[in-house]
């Protein structure tokens, strides 16, 4: 039988408690006892981020300042070398074409992922029976292992035996197989589709997230001064989509320049080195010549220019988040 | 998920402004609309094309050529009984790290991303931009120095390290999407339990992890699919087969030449399963986190 004194309901607050606040000093103590709480709480995640990104970051630094090479796994020693391995980095045959493979990539790719998530994006935006179905099946490219996609794209890309030369000849648009992936002059292209490809769904998921955003009315007003089909476009969805297209092309380019899986699986950098970029010149002078303190120069100039977009992606973030 | 009764409001008002009758009018409408769901299938077809792709070239009877049919009329399924042979360890010690990386990742991000969503503090914006920033270094600057490091510490070649190494693709996107759902979480439930007297620890367990279940299973799925998909710390943090996660063992299959193509895409077909299903069966959960965490 519940008596008078305990009318507590199930998650109510109890009088009897709230009626008497502790003693001042029991009260300091459980404030600081709570802080207490809030920091281990927060610590491991802090622990962890330092660990795993603050430290490597530290590390490349010192390290593309030091000979380091597998000699000092087993001697320990690393002696410093200032910016010689910035020179060698720099000075390589293989930087030119690096930073401008890094670019026709990141460009090509951007390009590519942004036009068609956009078209495709606009495209889900008209509501039709099963739209909402179609939109998720077609996340599958972005959740694939990306060494996967590539596995599938080299069978795809076959000079000899690919479906995609074959349909190529069975339409008549080409009588000679391409050589996507074995030609000098065409394997950063065929890099570039199939990062295209990989891209797509993340341009449409933003962009459509972006979209929905406008409001219904801005197009119903439109249509009534005659604003339809692209001039709707122009005059409406673009001024009011032009937020997150920032967002999506400033992310895309931090995420494209540091793609690596999908050159190592499709090309390993070649044929005749057109698809080195910074990226694989970074991987290739530490873990294969095991140049570790070039890998790191090399590394540090990719973190650079990835610096460069992360700060234009937050100030943009920031003027978004303002208004 | 689909659009089948269309909103009032919305569709009919712009397919036909002046209705004589609802039913005519949405027969008229829905024609239009059912084009779209065509079109929307042969996108849907050509951009899923190498998958399908890849599940037919998985069951060609050949070896090492690449001609297939267009459709697996006469499937033969000895590449999968190579694949599973060959790659069988490899399966397991993948699912051991991703499985191993959505705890970690959990343990970690989880009471992180409550306090986010908690303390009131300037500082808070700045640990934020300090995750989001984490993102966006390239994971080789991480390979790097995690070789050094675990050849020091002996971690290289191991089911441990690389789950910790995995967890950097995991750790910032979960405390993000975490904390975008812990924030709107009702103040109110959770001081009714603390005014019954539960400390912050027991208000965490019993209220909020239970209430944020749906979050956590998005934050969970992506994890394991993070893990699951990495290649680079495979790459790099292993120097021997005795750990070796199957996104290595395509690579190594992949070679210079290929010799086997029905074993390498019977491998990829297997390696893709985890997506597949998850994109299936949990696709309320997947497309929460696709929009809700915005990027990998």
């Amino acid at each position: 039988m519940p008596t008078l004194e305990t009318p507590v309901a199930p998650g109510g607050v109890s009088p009897a408690r709230a009626a008497a606040p502790p003693a001042r000093g029991a009260r300091r103590r459980r404030a600081s006892r709570e802080r207490l709480v809030q920091a281990l709480f927060l610590a491991p995640a802090g622990l962890y981020l330092v660990l795993f990104f603050g430290y490597p970051v530290v590390k490349n630094v010192l390290m593309s300042l030091q000979e380091y090479t597998t000699r000092t796994f087993f001697t320990g020693e690393a002696p410093w070398v200032g910016l010689a391995n910035y020179a060698t980095a720099i000075g390589s045959n293989l930087f030119g074409p690096a930073m401008l493979n890094t670019a026709l990539f990141t460009v090509g790719s951007i390009a590519g992922q942004f036009a068609i998530g956009l078209a495709l994006a606009s495209f889900f935006r008209k509501r039709f029976p099963l739209s909402g179905f179609l939109r998720s099946m077609l996340l599958l490219p972005w959740l694939l292992p990306l060494i996967v996609s590539s596995a599938t794209w080299r069978s795809i890309l076959d000079q000899d035996s690919g479906v995609l030369n074959g349909f190529l000849r069975g339409v008549g648009l080409i009588s000679e197989p391409i050589p996507w992936l074995t030609s000098p002059s065409v394997a950063l292209i065929a890099v570039v589709l199939v990062n295209i490809w990989v891209g797509i769904p993340f341009n449409v998921t933003i962009l459509y997230g972006g979209l929905q955003e406008i409001p219904e009315e801005l197009y119903e007003a439109g249509a009534m001064d005659g604003a339809t089909g692209w001039k709707a476009f122009w005059h409406i969805t673009w001024p009011n989509l032009r937020p997150v297209v920032s967002v999506v092309l400033v992310l895309g380019v931090v995420y494209t320049l540091k793609v690596l899986d999908i050159i190592l699986g499709l090309t390993n950098g070649g044929p005749a080195n057109a698809t080195q970029t910074l990226a694989v010149r970074s991987y290739q002078e530490s873990f294969v010549n095991f140049q570790f303190g070039v890998g790191a120069a090399f590394s540090n100039i990719l973190i650079l220019i990835s610096l460069v977009f992360a700060v234009v992606y937050l100030r943009l973030n920031r003027r978004a988040v303002d208004e | 998920m689909t659009a089948l009764t269309s909103t009032p409001g919305r569709a009919p008002s712009s397919a036909a402004p002046s209705a004589p009758s609802s039913s005519q009018a949405r027969r008229r409408a829905d024609r239009p609309k059912l084009r779209h769901t065509a079109v929307g299938l042969l996108f849907l077809a050509v951009m899923l094309f190498p998958v399908y792709w890849m599940v037919n070239a998985s069951l060609q009877p050949s070896g090492n050529t690449l001609t297939a049919d267009f459709l697996p009329l006469n499937p033969s399924f000895a590449g999968y009984e190579r694949a599973i042979a060959q790659q069988g360890p490899n399966l397991v010690t993948s699912l051991l790290i991703s499985l191993g990386t959505v705890a970690f990742s959990l343990a970690v991000a989880a009471p992180a991303a409550y306090m986010l969503s908690q303390i009131r503090s300037r500082w808070i914006s700045v640990a934020l931009l300090a995750i989001l920033v984490s993102q966006m270094i390239p994971g080789i600057v991480i390979a790097n120095a995690l070789y050094a490091a675990y050849n020091d510490l002996g971690l290289l070649n191991s089911i441990h390290g690389l789950i910790l190494a995995d967890a950097t693709h995991a750790i910032p996107f979960v405390i993000l999407i975490l904390r975008a759902f812990m924030m709107r979480i009702p103040p109110s439930i959770v001081e009714a339990a603390r005014v019954d007297g539960a400390g912050v620890v027991r208000a965490f367990v019993s209220i909020v992890l239970p209430v944020s279940r749906n979050s956590l299973i998005t934050a969970g799925l992506f994890a394991f699919l993070f893990s699951w998909s990495d290649f680079l710390f495979a790459l790099t943090l292993t120097t021997t087969e005795a750990v070796r996660p199957v996104t290595l063992g395509i690579y190594t299959y992949l070679g210079t030449q290929v010799s086997n193509w029905s074993a390498v895409m019977a491998t990829a077909v297997l390696s893709s399963l985890p997506a597949i299903v998850l994109l299936v069966l949990a696709q309320k959960y997947i497309a929460a986190g696709a929009t809700g965490g915005s990027v990998k």
